[in-house]
């Protein structure tokens, strides 16, 4: 699978790793919804450094659309918080 | 993936999508794509230069608090030397606001240069893209149908478009993180407006009564002190000079 992280570029992970990125993701969504901005901060760093570690960049001159896009790393509470309900990050 | 990521996610591809379904043939959409990148590279050069220029603004800024710093520490000393205790202390506390402005301002200078290099390497990124989309298209006109071309093309667009997406997002943040900086650096030129970090002995009508009593000490010194060279140059034929004082006196208030 190929996933984004925004801001930074494209990663080629493995099933396996997606699969502890899904779950580490669905934590992240449950400490935002619970408001517990620590938790978040630290679940989120998690998802990166793991994406960061586990996946392979993909060439600069390839191009593909991403399965995943995963929010900036420096993505703050108050901007995860709006994923759920505005218009999100990307701006138009 | 339904949480964080998901969400986000949507929110690109929709965006991506609303932008090549304005397009309706292939090379349409190759057109529509190619002329959206040249844009988007153009916007990532112009904010890079008010990266650059905000950068700029805040060093010339830093380089006037240092030498703000050097000046109200030797009047610092010049006062003490004079013996007018708070008015050293006066010099001293400025000098303390100045340098603590002196050291936001040199943490939003690191940041900026970080801004600046993220930018030159999103715009490197993005120009190699549509290095690759343009080859990419030339390809697709020579071999496919036009049926399969259009598949082809799309895949291509939509890869450069989420490029792009992207590369704006991250242009866009850091012009958000520069416009902070921005207001920053405005409320430090206020403040040297005001006179909060004037040298003391160079102020104008707006002086108070330290300012001046400063720069009488100031000018007291050196009329003192040239009249010591010039009863050194007069040599030992002059009587000896009493006391001379040193220019205002401690203790004046307004």
């Amino acid at each position: 699978m190929i996933v984004r992280i925004a801001t930074e570029g494209q990663y080629r992970l493995a099933d396996e790793v997606i699969e502890r990125v899904n779950a580490l993701d669905n934590e992240a969504v449950a400490a935002v919804e619970a408001g517990d901005q620590a938790r978040f901060a630290e679940l989120f760093a998690q998802i990166i450094a793991l994406i960061r570690a586990e996946g392979a960049p993909l060439p600069e001159d390839e191009l593909h659309g991403s399965d995943v896009i995963v929010p900036p790393p420096d993505t703050s509470f108050e901007e995860a918080k709006h994923e759920f309900t505005g218009d999100g990050l990307i701006p138009d | 993936m339904a949480g964080l990521s998901g969400r986000f996610s949507t929110v690109v591809k929709s965006k991506i999508s609303k932008m090549l379904d304005r397009a309706e043939d292939p090379s349409e959409t190759l057109e529509y794509s190619y002329q959206k990148q040249v844009e988007l590279l153009q916007n990532v050069k112009k904010g890079l230069a008010d990266v650059v220029t905000a950068k700029k603004r805040l060093q010339l800024q830093s380089k006037r608090l240092e030498d703000q710093v050097v000046k109200l520490d030797t009047q610092a000393r010049q006062a003490l030397a004079a013996g007018n205790e708070t008015l050293a202390r006066t010099a001293l506390e400025r000098k303390t606001t100045v340098q603590a402005e002196l050291q936001g301002l040199d943490g939003q200078i690191a940041e900026l240069e970080g801004q600046q290099q993220s930018m030159t390497d999103n715009q490197a990124k993005l120009q190699t893209k549509i290095e690759a989309f343009r080859s990419k298209k030339e390809v697709i006109k020579a071999q496919y149908s036009a049926a399969e071309a259009q598949v082809r093309i799309s895949e291509a667009a939509t890869g450069v478009g989420e490029e792009m997406a992207d590369v704006g997002l991250a242009m866009q943040r850091a012009l958000d993180k520069t416009e902070n900086m921005r207001a920053r650096a405005q409320a430090v030129d206020e403040l040297e407006r005001a006179g909060a970090f004037e040298d003391l002995t160079q102020l104008g009508a707006g002086e108070d009564d330290i300012d001046r009593q400063l720069r009488e000490l100031s000018s007291g010194g050196q009329v003192d002190s040239e009249l010591e060279k010039m009863k050194a140059e007069l040599g030992a034929g002059g009587k000896p000079a009493g006391e001379l004082g040193s220019g205002g006196t401690a203790g004046q208030s307004a």
